[in-house]
């Protein structure tokens, strides 16, 4: 087992007392309470972690937060496994097991470096040039290849076991970043009695203050003030939140790793919660984020950001290199610098300005630094070994094992600019900051500016004070100590590549994105930060260029001879860091997904062991097992059965509508093609509504039960949206209208019963109900009640061409009546029947339903033309005669049956005309299919153009996804009873 | 995210909401024959960049129809009216 051979005796905030052993690569090693797994490595002097995306250059560990963009590990297994993770933001727990990505067989042997070797052969562009040349098929053969050498993390196909949640906060003030702004921000609202919510995405607040020693006046001030806002009941911190998006209205969503620190989350507990937070007002306190220098080799393991060498000097007692080379543009790397020294480190400083300043005091306490210099390239392969420097006292090479660079700062503007308020440049800051904001938002610290100074606080809580809507108040408290070592986030010098150097000189690490990438897109004509972006891929990926779009965006400007603000940046979106699937969808997942309905007779289904489909949100009994265990055998018995004998049906599921009012016939005059003035109480008739564009939305039939109130029936599928729609007619178009209409689809339970014995079967299982063919005929409606006061709606309507009736009763009846029907029906035969049995026998009828009524079909296309009125004008009936629409060639219904009986019919198989190769749409496509046990073969309903003109010719019906090609003859709809009689039976 | 304040409601999350369209755009009476006022009715429609008067229905609601007028650029919501007395206003055939 390693040491630790790089931790400190003493100091930063993890626990010693509290050891973690980990894997990396299957390697033990051991690390603390309170590490990350970057720091776990580095505390066991393991720099190299991972290789790069497209050349396979060995990597460590850049940063010690989001910034992250090489030191990505897989953790966990199985369908816990999650690739990319970054090792500086992974909280190490004992077991952890973590392993490196995109190397293959190992991490310091990695076969596919070989592609390094030819990085001058890919440029940027080099894959879409080479493989997407003159034919587009040879992408599509190379892809990938390409794809498998190229790449991050592989992402596990199985299921995800934990538990995800989303929930919805409110609160005042929104705080989102807890560094020295926030703190003061959320203290002046906290205090000013606003409800407070601070988000913070590391796992301590306190920001920049982190990097500060254990035992500093900085660490003092934040213990303090942490203590404050822990005092205020209508505060609450949330450590571990990332805030990633920034919404209309003020919301931000964003992820808590609540369970992510642990090995596995307790049972009930969500591994990442999901929140939608409701702001009155955001405070922008997002602090900012260091920049890397550029030069040859930059990405070897061992250069990191020299406010990640402080962090893990000082927060996680690591010391990342003994002998230092710290490589600056500005004042805030001589903390760094002092830093190590103190913790006995040799360091040198490279500082590119010729008199910076700061120096003198770093040379009194024994740093050596380099003025005017730049490092032009460093040596090393799996670890930095040397730096060959440039500076105003001539050429060095310096032997070290760290290269801290530091590059000036970016302030994180992304959350601020997500509604679109582009972000702008600010000279005296040189740097981004957050534009003019919305009302209901202000931004405070490093994100406009001030890296960590008195203003800081000062704006801070006078920002918290005025989103509370207190007096701008000075701050009861100072600025933590830090303040004068850091200043302002401007470099004193832009960064730029050197002019002579070896090796490659990265710009994006995470992309593999070389200085010369950057020129050769200039020189191509991608010259505007966005086509850059896309061209060289630069900016993307999974840190979203949080550390490279500054310097390539002052490249660019530099080659197209721009200042920076000219030149612009690009644009940010959600999410500021990578959002799981799981913490999106939370606990909408399986049977969540979406609610699940299930009818008043659903339990008796269970108990006969129905099988179930899922007809929209509603769970309807497909088939029952008493004749077979397959759907095939069992509904061709049962369609048999209600043609022979008698079945009954759960209907429960159709759309239900209450019509009442004076207006109530003149209203479904209006919205049916039909008309219905004439109807009579007791009778219902079968109505087809079109929407404005003239095609049709629905029909159904509907009942007359009093001179003012109706009983509409929809189909279960437009149930919702024929609602919606008569509302609409209603409210917008026809106000004057004396008409209510109310949805009772789930007030009333249905039953049908069908078949030659279904008025018997009625009869016995209703007594006192009257449903002899003179009181209910064909069409007929009437409400009643049975001796014993079950309250019945009967209706002679029949969907399968058979007698039948549907009979309504109130929901909580819906039980009782299946019960009496089903065992009065025992005597003369009754089975239940399911969905599928349903559907073959409307097939065989030749009725429309949800496949034929797909929005996209006018009346005339569904054989319905003759039922639109001509006397009174109807919804739609303007627009249905438009040319196209109307023309006797669009594809209209008709029957097919093989032309060899044993030949089976596809759902979906499109039509051919004989001789005609199989290419293209074809004239038309199959869209109900069902075997017939009354014909003995298959037979199908399909929309082929110029319809029953084929009548009596043969097509061919070709499913492509079965690969069949089926001779059929085009018949007429009704394949059964065409005259109706059975209806009389 | 939209917070609509219905009428009957209170103001209340889009979510709940369901979106109807332009509420600018006058439907032709049903008697009207004229092919073009249908098709216009139908499917011409401007893409307004500002204020915007459109329909919602509060359909995990009330049900009610409303006419909100929203800015299309920022979301502000300035004004929320039952649809069937706005509509009143108006002649209608």
């Amino acid at each position: 087992m390693a040491e630790q051979n790089a931790r400190l005796e003493a100091g930063g905030r993890i626990d010693r007392s509290e050891r973690r052993t980990f894997t990396f690569d299957g390697q033990t090693y051991t690390g603390c309470a309170g590490d990350t797994v970057a720091s776990a490595l580095l505390a066991n002097g393991v720099h190299l972690v991972g290789r790069s995306f497209k050349l396979h250059r060995p990597r460590g560990i850049v940063s010690a937060g989001v910034e992250e963009p090489n030191a990505l590990i897989t953790l966990r297994t199985g369908g816990r496994s999650e690739p990319n993770v970054q090792a500086t933001m992974a909280d190490l727990w004992d077991g952890l097991a973590a392993v490196s990505q995109n190397r293959w067989p190992s991490l310091k042997f990695d076969a596919m470096a070989v592609n390094s070797l030819f990085a001058r052969f890919m440029p940027a562009g080099f894959y879409y040039k080479t493989f997407m040349g003159p034919t587009r098929g040879s992408w599509m053969f190379y892809e990938p290849a390409i794809r498998k050498a190229a790449g991050l993390g592989t992402p596990t196909r199985e299921a995800d076991p934990d538990r995800y949640e989303r929930e919805h906060a409110f609160c005042d003030v929104l705080v989102v970043g807890a560094g020295p702004a926030g703190i003061a921000a959320a203290l002046a609202a906290g205090r000013a009695g606003s409800r407070v919510l601070v988000v913070e995405q590391m796992a301590h607040a306190g920001g920049l203050l982190l990097a500060e020693p254990a035992d500093s006046e900085a660490e003092a001030w934040r213990v303090e003030r942490l203590a404050e806002l822990e005092a205020l009941p209508n505060v609450q911190v949330m450590t571990r939140t990332t805030a990633f998006g920034v919404y209309d209205g003020n919301v931000i969503g964003a992820l808590e790793r609540a369970w992510d620190h642990v090995a596995e989350a307790p049972r009930g507990q969500p591994r990442q919660r999901f929140w939608m937070i409701h702001a009155g007002h955001i405070v922008h306190a997002t602090g900012a984020t260091e920049r890397p220098l550029l030069f040859g080799n930059n990405d070897r393991p061992g250069v990191m950001l020299a406010h990640a060498a402080r962090t893990y000097l000082n927060h996680y007692g690591v010391l990342p290199g003994r002998r230092a080379v710290v490589y600056a543009n500005n004042d805030s790397a001589y903390a760094a610098a002092e830093d190590l020294r103190t913790a006995g480190a040799e360091v040198t400083v490279v500082d590119a300005r010729p008199q910076p300043g700061a120096e003198a005091a770093a040379r009194a306490t024994g740093i050596d630094v380099l003025t005017g210099g730049r490092i032009e390239h460093v040596a090393g392969a799996h670890r930095v070994r040397s730096a060959d420097v440039r500076h105003a006292g001539g050429d060095a090479r310096l032997e070290c094992d760290l290269v801290c660079v530091a590059g000036g700062w970016s302030p994180n503007v992304h959350l601020a600019s997500h509604l679109g308020h582009r972000p702008e440049y600010r000279a005296d800051v040189g740097a981004f900051v957050p534009g003019a904001l919305p009302d209901g938002q202000s931004a405070a610290g490093a994100v406009v500016g001030d890296l960590a100074s008195a203003d800081t606080v000062t704006a801070g809580w006078r920002s918290g004070a005025a989103a509370a809507g207190a007096d701008e108040a000075r701050a009861p408290f100072g600025a933590p100590a830090v303040a004068a070592a850091l200043g302002h986030v401007r470099p004193d010098s832009q960064g730029s590549a050197p002019r002579k150097h070896r090796g490659m000189v990265f710009v994006d690490l995470q992309n593999d994105v070389k200085d010369s990438d950057v020129e050769l897109a200039w020189r191509e004509g991608y010259r505007s930060v966005e086509h850059l972006k896309r061209y060289t891929t630069l900016g993307m990926g999974t840190d979203q260029g949080r550390t490279s779009n500054i310097n390539g965006l002052t490249l660019m400007a530099g080659l197209r001879g721009e200042d920076i603000p000219a030149t612009g940046t690009t644009t940010f979106r959600p999410p500021f860091t990578p959002v799981s699937l799981g913490a999106l969808s939370g606990r909408r997942i399986g049977p969540h997904f979406r609610p699940e309905r299930r009818t008043p007779m659903h339990d008796w289904h269970v108990e006969q062991g129905a099988h179930f489909v899922r007809a929209g949100a509603w769970l309807r009994p497909w088939y029952y097992p008493a004749h077979g265990a397959d759907a095939d055998t069992a509904y061709v018995a049962e369609m048999r059965n209600v043609r022979e004998a008698v079945g009954m049906t759960d209907v429960s599921t159709l759309g239900k509508i209450d019509v009442q009012g004076p207006d109530a016939p003149e209203f479904l005059n209006r919205v049916y093609v039909n008309g219905w003035l004439k109807l009579p109480v007791g009778k219902a008739r079968y109505g087809v509504m079109l929407r404005d564009d003239g095609f049709v939305l629905d029909d159904g039939t509907t009942s007359r039960i009093s001179e003012t109130q109706y009983f509409m029936t929809t189909t279960t599928a437009e149930a919702g949206p024929v609602m919606s729609w008569l509302e609409y007619l209603l409210e917008t178009a026809w106000p004057d209208l004396r008409v209510h209409v109310t949805s009772v689809s789930d007030q009333w339970a249905g039953l049908a019963v069908a078949g030659p014995k279904s008025r018997h079967v009625l009869e016995a299982a209703l007594p006192g109900v009257d449903v002899s063919d003179e009181t209910v005929p064909p069409m007929g409606v009437r409400d009643d009640e049975t001796d014993d006061g079950l309250p019945v709606r009967v209706l002679r309507v029949s969907f399968s061409g058979e007698r039948a009736y549907e009979v309504y009763t109130p929901s909580g009846y819906g039980r009782t009546l299946l019960e009496r029907v089903h065992s009065a029906g025992q005597p003369h035969g009754l089975e239940p029947y399911g969905l599928e049995a349903l559907s073959a026998m409307r097939i065989e009828k030749g009725h429309p339903a949800g496949p034929e009524l797909d929005g996209r079909t006018t009346l005339d296309d569904l054989g319905l033309g003759r039922m639109a009125r001509t006397a009174k004008p109807f919804v739609g009936d303007v627009l249905r005669h438009r040319p196209a629409v109307a023309d006797e060639n669009r594809r209209r219904l008709v029957g097919l049956q093989p032309e060899n009986t044993n030949d089976c019919l596809r759902p979906g198989a499109l039509v051919f005309p004989e001789g005609q190769a199989v290419e293209g749409h074809g004239i038309g496509h199959v869209t109900s299919v069902t075997y017939s046990p009354t014909l003995g073969h298959y037979i199908a309903l399909a929309l082929v153009e110029g319809g029953a003109t084929h009548e009596g010719e043969t097509v061919n019906a070709v499913s492509l996804v079965h690969g069949e090609h089926t001779r059929v003859r085009v018949v007429p709809t009704v394949f059964l009873d065409p005259e109706g009689e059975r209806i009389h039976a | 995210m939209l917070r609509i304040p219905c009428p009957f409601c209170g103001e209340r999350d889009h979510h709940e909401f369901g979106y109807g369209g332009d509420a600018s755009i006058e439907r032709p009476a049903l008697d009207d024959r004229s092919m073009d006022k249908w098709y216009r009715y139908v499917f011409v429609r401007e893409n307004p960049k500002g204020r915007h008067r459109e329909l919602w229905q509060h359909v995990s609601g009330c049900r009610a129809w409303l006419v909100v007028e929203r800015d299309t650029r920022t979301h502000e919501i300035f004004d929320v009216q039952l649809a069937a007395d706005t509509m009143e206003e108006g002649a209608r055939g």
